[in-house]
C-alpha cells in the first residue's frame, strides 16, 4: 500500500533532484548519497511495512558535521527530511516523504565513552541498543531500557520513539535513563541538551526531545545511564482460567506494595501459539498465564517472590510455578519473548496494537477486545506488559484476502478507541508515525494540537523535519471529524470545511 | 476525594479554574505581567518576577488517587503535606521526595520548581514522576497534557517540560503523579570518615547491590536503607557502620535544609555534577548529596568561578539561597540554547505574561 500523506501537511518544493545529489555527494561523498530507485527501495518503509513511500534521496552521513551539512542543505533548499535508524519501529515514524531526503543515522555506530564510575556511556545515535548492555556487561552493568526489538534498534531511535521494554515498571522509559543529546537543529547547528549530571539548567528539552519522533531536530550523540546488574532475579509463572482473575491478580500484586521488574500477560491465542514455537512448557489449557519477575538483593527478591504467589494463588491461580533456576526462569521468559513471532506463524499477517490503559480496567478492555475481535470476524492474540497496562492486542489477518488489512485497521482503530474510553492513550511506547495521526485528532482537543504546533515551530519553523507524522494538522482533524460525528457536536467547529 | 486529611485549619477543596482562567484573560487583554504564587515557600529560589501576583494556592484538592493504579491527580494549590498524608495512608509516597520549605508548600509549586530530596538517585526526580498535567497558557486556553497511564508517547512530552519551568510557561492547575509504595523499612547508617574517602565510598556502594536510599556526606558519611526487613538488615550487616539515632529525622532535615550546614547568611550553591567527579578546588564548606551527585556549597567565591568549576566537569551550578535579589541564579546558558528556549516561552506564553526574568533574564 502506498501511503500518501495528507495535503496540509505535504511541503512543496521545486529544487532540481540531480543538482541536489551533486551537492550532497559534494559534502558526504559519491558513497553515501543514494538517489536510483533500486537503492532506494531498501528504505521505502520501517517495520510497519503495510505503508511504502520510495524517499528521494537517502544519505549516509558518518559524522556529525555530515549530518550538519545535510541538514544545512536541505533547510536552505527547503527539503523535507526523515531521520532514520535500524527502521523497526511499528508506527511508520521513519516512512519516507516522496520529495524528502531520508536521513539513515546507522553509520553513526560507535561507543564513544564508557564511564564507569558515574555510570554513564556515551554514544552515536545508530549503536543498537542491546550493543550498549553486551559493550557494559563486564563491568557489571547494563542500559535498562529493552524493547523486544533490543537486537536490531538503535538507541537514536529509542530516544526518538522514548521506547520501554518489559522492565520499565521498574527501571523507567528511555526518557528516564538519559542525561544528555547532541541535536542537529533544522539549521544544522549543534545543540547539546543536558549533560553529566542528573538534571540540567534551563527547561527540560531532554524531556521534550525524547519521544519526539523526529519532529524537532536530528539526534546525534546520547549519554545513557548505566545501572547496576541486579544482584539476583527469580520469576514466577501463574495460570488462570479467567483473565478477569488474571487482570484482578495484576491491581492486587501492584496494591501490595510490590514493584515487579517485569509484569507480562499472555492470553490463550498467544500461549497456544507460543508453545507451539518454542516449548517453554506453557499451560496450553490456561485462559491466560502471567509472568512475574522480582530482582535486587537476594534476601528482598526472596520476600517480594513469596509474598506476590500468596497474592497470585489468592487470586484464584489455578496454578503458581517458581523458576527453581535461572534456566527455568529464562524458559518462562522464552516463551514470552518469542511471542510475536510464534503469533505471525498461526496467521498470515498481523497487526500490532499499543494502547494504555488505568490498570484496573483491564479484564474490561479485554472483554472488549474480544467482543470487537467477534464482530469485525478477525482474531486476536494479547500479550502485553500488564504490569503497566501497556496493551499490544495483534489483530491477526491475511493480506492476501481483498479488504481484510483494512478491516483490521479499523478494529485497530476502534481498539485504541476503547483505550481512550477509559482514560487511557493511543500509543503506550510504539509513537505515533502515520499509523496513529489520525487517532491523535480524537485524543488531543484543537487547543492542544495548536500547542503542540507552537512547540514545532519553536525547533523547526518550517516543518522540514518528519512532516505528515505524529502530529496531525487541525485540517486534517476537521475532515476527520466530519467523519466521526460525536453526539451531535462537530469536532473544531470553528474550521473551515473542505 | 474530599480534602479531609489536611488536619486543624485545613481549607476546603476548591475549583477556581474558570478565576484563574479570567484572571490571565485579563492580564492578557492589559498585557500585563504576573507572578503565579503558590505556597509562597519556594520564592528565595529563583529571581523576583516582576508583575501582578497570581494566587493559585486556592486551587486545591485531590482529585483522583487510586492506590493499585499508582497514580494521583491534584490540583495544583494542595498542600504537599496534605497530599503526603493521603498518599501514606494508602501506604504509598512521592519517592522523589520533594522538599517543602515550609508548610505552604503546593503540589503545583514543587513540581515547577522540579526539585527532588535525597532519595532522588534511587528512585528518580520530581519530572520523572509526572504524568500528565492541566495548564494554562498565556493565551488564557486551559491545556491537558500527557495523562494518568504509566506509559504514554502520543504528542510531545508536555508535561515533563513543565517540570522545573519555574511557571514561566504556564500556570499549574492540575498535576498526575506516579506513586510509589512505601518501603516496608527504613535503616539509617553513619560512618567515620574523611571526604576523599567517603567520595569513594558512595561511589562503590553506589555500584554495589544496596537498598540504597540515601548517601550523603557532611561530618560523617550517611546511608539510609529502604526495603523489606531482611534486605535491610541483610545490607546493614555487611556495611556495617553504626545505626544513626533519628535516621528519619536527619533526611527530613537534609532535605528541607534544617541542618546546622545551611544556617548563616553566605552564599548557598546547588553543585549538580557526576557523583564521582573531583570538583576544582573552591573556598568554603561542603555538603554532599545524592551520592555526591548533588554537592551544597557555602561560599562567598565569585558566581562566575563557581559557574565554571561545575561545567567543567559536565554539571551545572545554581545559586540556591543569596542575600542578593537580582543575582543570576541559574547557569548560564549558551546563546543558541538560549534562543530556543526564548522560542519555546513564546510558543506557550507569547506575550510574556508569566513569571517574567524569574528564571533567566529576557525569559
Amino acid at each position: 500500500m502506498t501511503h500518501r500523506s495528507h495535503p496540509s501537511e505535504q511541503l512543496a518544493h521545486h529544487v532540481d533532484k540531480d543538482a541536489f545529489v551533486r551537492a550532497l555527494r559534494r559534502k558526504l561523498g559519491p558513497e553515501a548519497v543514494l538517489a536510483d530507485p533500486e537503492d532506494l527501495r531498501p528504505y521505502e518503509c520501517d517495520a510497519l511495512s503495510a505503508y511504502r513511500t520510495l524517499p528521494w534521496i537517502v544519505v549516509l552521513p558518518q559524522s556529525t558535521a555530515e549530518v550538519q551539512a545535510v541538514m544545512q542543505l536541505c533547510h536552505a533548499a527547503g527539503v523535507p527530511v526523515v531521520a532514520r535508524g535500524a527502521g523497526t519501529g511499528l508506527s511508520g515514524g521513519a516512512l519516507p516523504v516522496e520529495n524528502g531526503v531520508l536521513l539513515s543515522l546507522t553509520r553513526l555506530n560507535r561507543i564513544l565513552a564508557i564511564d564507569a564510575p558515574n555510570r554513564l556511556a556515551r554514544v552515536q545515535p545508530g549503536v543498537r541498543n542491546a550493543a550498549v548492555t553486551e559493550a557494559v556487561a563486564p563491568l557489571g552493568l547494563l542500559y535498562a531500557p529493552d524493547p523486544s526489538s533490543q537486537i536490531a534498534c538503535t538507541i537514536g531511535g529509542n530516544v526518538a520513539e522514548n521506547s520501554g521494554g518489559v522492565h520499565c515498571l521498574k527501571y523507567g522509559l528511555t526518557v528516564h535513563n538519559l542525561t544528555e543529546i547532541k541535536l542537529v537543529t533544522v539549521e544544522g547547528e549543534l545543540l547539546t541538551v543536558g549533560g553529566m549530571s542528573l538534571d540540567a539548567p534551563g527547561y527540560d528539552l531532554l524531556a521534550l526531545l525524547t519521544g519526539s519522533e523526529g519532529l524537532l531536530g536530528i539526534i546525534v550523540e546520547v549519554v545513557v545511564k548505566l545501572i547496576l546488574r541486579p544482584a539476583s532475579a527469580r520469576a514466577l509463572l501463574a495460570a488462570f482460567d479467567d483473565i478477569g482473575a488474571a487482570g484482578a491478580a495484576v491491581a492486587n500484586i501492584i496494591g501490595a506494595g510490590l514493584l515487579p521488574a517485569g509484569l507480562e500477560f499472555m492470553d490463550a491465542v498467544t500461549i497456544r501459539a507460543t508453545e507451539a514455537f518454542v516449548h517453554a512448557g506453557y499451560p496450553v489449557g490456561a485462559a491466560a498465564i502471567l509472568l512475574c519477575e522480582f530482582d535486587g538483593l537476594p534476601e528482598q527478591v526472596d520476600a517480594d517472590v513469596a509474598a506476590a504467589e500468596a497474592i497470585l494463588v489468592a487470586a484464584r491461580a489455578t496454578e503458581v510455578r517458581r523458576a527453581a533456576d535461572d534456566a527455568e526462569r529464562l524458559r518462562f521468559w522464552m516463551g514470552r519473548k518469542a511471542a510475536f513471532p510464534a503469533v505471525g506463524r498461526i496467521a498470515a499477517d498481523y497487526y500490532c496494537m499499543d494502547g494504555t490503559i488505568p490498570r484496573r480496567c483491564l479484564a474490561d478492555v479485554l472483554r472488549g477486545i474480544s467482543t470487537l475481535a467477534e464482530e469485525f470476524g478477525l482474531g486476536v492474540a494479547n500479550v502485553f506488559h500488564a504490569g503497566d497496562g501497556n496493551l499490544h492486542p495483534l489483530i491477526l489477518y491475511d493480506a492476501n484476502r481483498p479488504g481484510e488489512l483494512e478491516q483490521a485497521e479499523r478494529l485497530g482503530a476502534r481498539i485504541l478507541q476503547l483505550c481512550l474510553d477509559v482514560g487511557g492513550t493511543v500509543t503506550g511506547e510504539h509513537g505515533v508515525g502515520v499509523e496513529k495521526i489520525d487517532l491523535l485528532c480524537r485524543q488531543f482537543p484543537a487547543a492542544e494540537l495548536a500547542q503542540f504546533h507552537a512547540v514545532k515551530r519553536a525547533f523547526d519553523p518550517h516543518g522540514l523535519l518528519n512532516p505528515g507524522k505524529a502530529v496531525p494538522s487541525l485540517r486534517r482533524c476537521a475532515e476527520l471529524g466530519a467523519m466521526h460525528v460525536h453526539g451531535g457536536q462537530l469536532p473544531f467547529p470553528e474550521l473551515e470545511r473542505f | 476525594m474530599n480534602g479531609t486529611a489536611g488536619g486543624i485549619g485545613a481549607l476546603p477543596d476548591a475549583d477556581c479554574e474558570s478565576a484563574l482562567q479570567d484572571d490571565v484573560r485579563d492580564a492578557l487583554a492589559r498585557r500585563q505581567p504576573l507572578r503565579i504564587v503558590g505556597g509562597g515557600s519556594k520564592g528565595f529560589l529563583a529571581r523576583s518576577a516582576e508583575g501582578e501576583a497570581l494566587g493559585v494556592a486556592d486551587h486545591r484538592g485531590i482529585l483522583a488517587y487510586e492506590p493499585t493504579e499508582l497514580v494521583v491527580t491534584a490540583r495544583g494549590g494542595t498542600p504537599l503535606a496534605e497530599l503526603e498524608e493521603v498518599l501514606a495512608e494508602g501506604g504509598q509516597m512521592l519517592a522523589f521526595e520533594p522538599p517543602h520549605f515550609g508548610a505552604s508548600a503546593t503540589i503545583g509549586g514543587a513540581i515547577a520548581c522540579g526539585l527532588s530530596g535525597p532519595r532522588r538517585p534511587f528512585a528518580g526526580s520530581a519530572r520523572d514522576f509526572v504524568l500528565g498535567v492541566k495548564l494554562l497558557n498565556g493565551r488564557a486556553e486551559t491545556l491537558r497534557f500527557g495523562g494518568t497511564v504509566m506509559k504514554n508517547v502520543a504528542g510531545f512530552d508536555v508535561s515533563r517540560l513543565m517540570a522545573g519551568a519555574c511557571g514561566t510557561l504556564g500556570v499549574l492547575l492540575e498535576v498526575s503523579l506516579k506513586v510509589l509504595p512505601r518501603p516496608r523499612c527504613e535503616l539509617s547508617l553513619s560512618f567515620e570518615m574523611n571526604p576523599l574517602s567517603a567520595l569513594q565510598a558512595m561511589q562503590d556502594w553506589a555500584s554495589g547491590s544496596w537498598p540504597l536510599s540515601g548517601l550523603a556526606y557532611d561530618d560523617r558519611l550517611r546511608v539510609r536503607l529502604s526495603g523489606n526487613e531482611s534486605a535491610v538488615q541483610a545490607a546493614r550487616r555487611r556495611l556495617g557502620g553504626e545505626p544513626a539515632e533519628c535516621g528519619a529525622d536527619y533526611w527530613r532535615a537534609l532535605r528541607e535544609q534544617d541542618l546546622p550546614f545551611f544556617a548563616g547568611a553566605a552564599d548557598l550553591w546547588r553543585l549538580s555534577v557526576p557523583p564521582a567527579v573531583r570538583l576544582a578546588p573552591l573556598p568554603g564548606e561542603w555538603l554532599y548529596d545524592w551520592g555526591g551527585a548533588q554537592r551544597w556549597l557555602r561560599t562567598s567565591a565569585p558566581a562566575a568561578e563557581v559557574f565554571a568549576a561545575a561545567a567543567s566537569c559536565g554539571g551545572h551550578a545554581m545559586l540556591f539561597r543569596t542575600p542578593m535579589a537580582s543575582a543570576a541564579r541559574f547557569q548560564p546558558l549558551e546563546p543558541r540554547l538560549m534562543g530556543l528556549h526564548r522560542s519555546l516561552k513564546a510558543a506557550f506564553d507569547p506575550d510574556g505574561l508569566f513569571n517574567p526574568g524569574r528564571m533567566y533574564e529576557g525569559l
